[in-house]
């Protein structure tokens, strides 16, 4: 039985190469342009390549909002990806501040340039944020310091460190690489992009428990 | 995403490897053939582009290069159908060169599954291109190639058309330039090195990568994991690999151990 995944469609990046990798992976992809779709997902990821406002705009306009909303409480596995993590959390700092999804507490922020280059982009290694962080997770088979692939220049601060997952040394800082918070997982760099390590990572989405499948 | 149009230039300091050596195959593309020549000319048939793509990224690449070698005579890239093809089963980033005009075509190289596109002769002729490019997509995805031959003056002279066309831009102004109009990352290519596997242009890369606040890639006369080493160390982020991989002298894993060996940082 092959696992079922929607990619939510909001006018905004490349939706095709976390489409290639699950497909490769042996998914049936399809998907959501607006909340209806959403709400029947089995498997929900949302991508995202672009601004955080003209994310917000797109996903208000498509009628996608509450849809997200309601299928992160449904308790369905859903991944955020890079912009798509970043919309998780309830606000966001780049050109202006904008109002996000809400749906994990915290903030998005801009990587301060001190020492660094921005964007930070690139392999890095991902580390558990604390012992034991990566257990029952979407991390659980990975190991710690496995590199994966980045490109952003603003990064998300968790409010509760319960909801912090991975992090990525850059330079003085360590930049959040992924996030957690029941059914929902979000993730900084581009799993899709992360060679075999990254397709692990989905493969391990695919195969997480639903509550909508019927042991 | 959410990047800024403009990368970020910080002062010059010492080098310290934020993150490990790329190793970036080079795939130059003669449609529908992979091809290598030497210094740029002379070229000769390997294989087919997709079959190598994929044994690579099995190697362990950390990125691949599509060059379209022609394009540039030819006023286009040829290579949309191969890079949705290459998307659909290699799964590291792709950057995608030759032939490339314009914003439109930027953007169809990217639907098709381009993560960077590698601008060099439509950015000699309108340098506005870098920036509308950076503008639009983000300096994340605008790579330009800067091709150099040495002069006998001991000068280096910027090249375009793969080392076709005398520009009569010094090299190493050119490449400030295109970073101030926003490229997030640039390719230096040594046509005179180009094929020769015996050693990168070590004097003309030092100068750049010592200077300039975006990652850059050497590209020309890789010949052995030595070779690699000696660059790597003068503080680039990436090294472009063609006839020592296409040749099979070694396999990206192999190059990857003798870096780890010399004391470079490598992804394993």
């Amino acid at each position: 039985m092959s696992a079922r995944v929607t990619i939510v469609d909001y006018g905004l990046g490349n939706l095709h190469s976390v489409a290639n990798a699950l497909t490769h992976l042996g998914a049936q992809v399809d998907y959501a342009e607006d909340g209806k779709a959403i709400a029947n997902a089995e498997r929900l990821i949302l991508p995202g390549v672009g601004a955080f406002a003209d994310g917000m705009r797109n996903l208000t306009e498509r009628g996608q909002v509450q849809a997200l909303r309601a299928f992160a409480a449904s308790g369905r596995p859903f991944i955020g990806i890079c912009l798509g993590m970043q919309l998780l959390f309830d606000e966001s700092d780049e050109f202006g501040t904008h109002a996000g999804l809400g749906i994990i507490p915290g903030r998005v922020e801009r990587i301060p340039a001190a020492g660094v280059k921005v964007p930070h982009v690139g392999w890095n290694r991902v580390q558990p944020a604390r012992a034991e962080a990566w257990d029952g997770s979407l991390l659980s088979s990975t190991p710690a310091g496995t590199f994966a692939y980045f490109v952003h220049s603003f990064a998300a601060k968790p409010r509760d460190a319960a909801h912090l997952l991975a992090v990525a040394a850059y330079g003085a800082h360590r930049l959040t690489a992924a996030v957690s918070m029941g059914s929902v997982t979000g993730f900084q760099y581009h799993p899709e992009k992360s060679g075999a390590a990254g397709l692990a990572m989905l493969r391990a989405f695919l195969v997480a428990p639903s509550p909508l499948e019927v042991p | 995403m959410s990047t800024s149009p403009v990368p970020s230039a910080p002062a010059a300091t010492p080098f310290v490897r934020t993150s490990p050596l790329r190793v970036i195959p080079r795939l130059d593309i003669k449609a529908p053939n992979l091809v290598k020549g030497i210094r740029l000319e002379g070229l000769r048939v390997i294989g087919d582009p997709a079959d190598h793509a994929q044994r690579y990224f099995e190697q362990g690449a950390d990125e691949l290069m599509y060059q379209d070698i022609v394009a540039s005579l030819y006023g286009r890239n040829s290579l949309t159908e191969l890079v949705r093809k290459t998307a659909e089963r290699i799964f590291i980033p792709l950057t995608v060169g030759g032939g490339i005009r314009s914003v439109t075509d930027i953007q169809a190289l990217l639907r098709a599954g381009a993560d960077k596109v590698c601008l060099n002769t439509a950015a000699v002729a309108r340098p506005e291109l870098i920036s509308e490019a950076a503008s639009t997509f983000g300096s994340q995805c605008v790579v330009v190639a800067i091709e150099t031959i040495r002069q006998p003056s001991g000068a280096w002279k910027a090249f375009t058309d793969n080392g076709r066309e005398h520009t009569g831009l010094d090299a190493y102004d050119w490449a400030r330039r295109v970073v101030d109009l926003g490229a997030g990352e640039l390719l230096l290519t040594s046509v005179d090195r180009d094929g020769t596997k015996k050693g990168f242009d070590l004097e003309f890369i030092k100068r750049l990568a010592a200077t300039v606040g975006v990652p850059v890639v050497a590209h020309g006369g890789a010949g052995s994991a030595a070779h690699v080493a000696e660059v790597a160390n003068l503080g680039v982020d990436g090294v472009a690999i063609a006839s020592w991989l296409h040749y099979k002298h070694g396999t990206v894993g192999e190059l990857k151990q003798g870096l780890a060996s010399a004391g470079v940082e490598v992804r394993p």
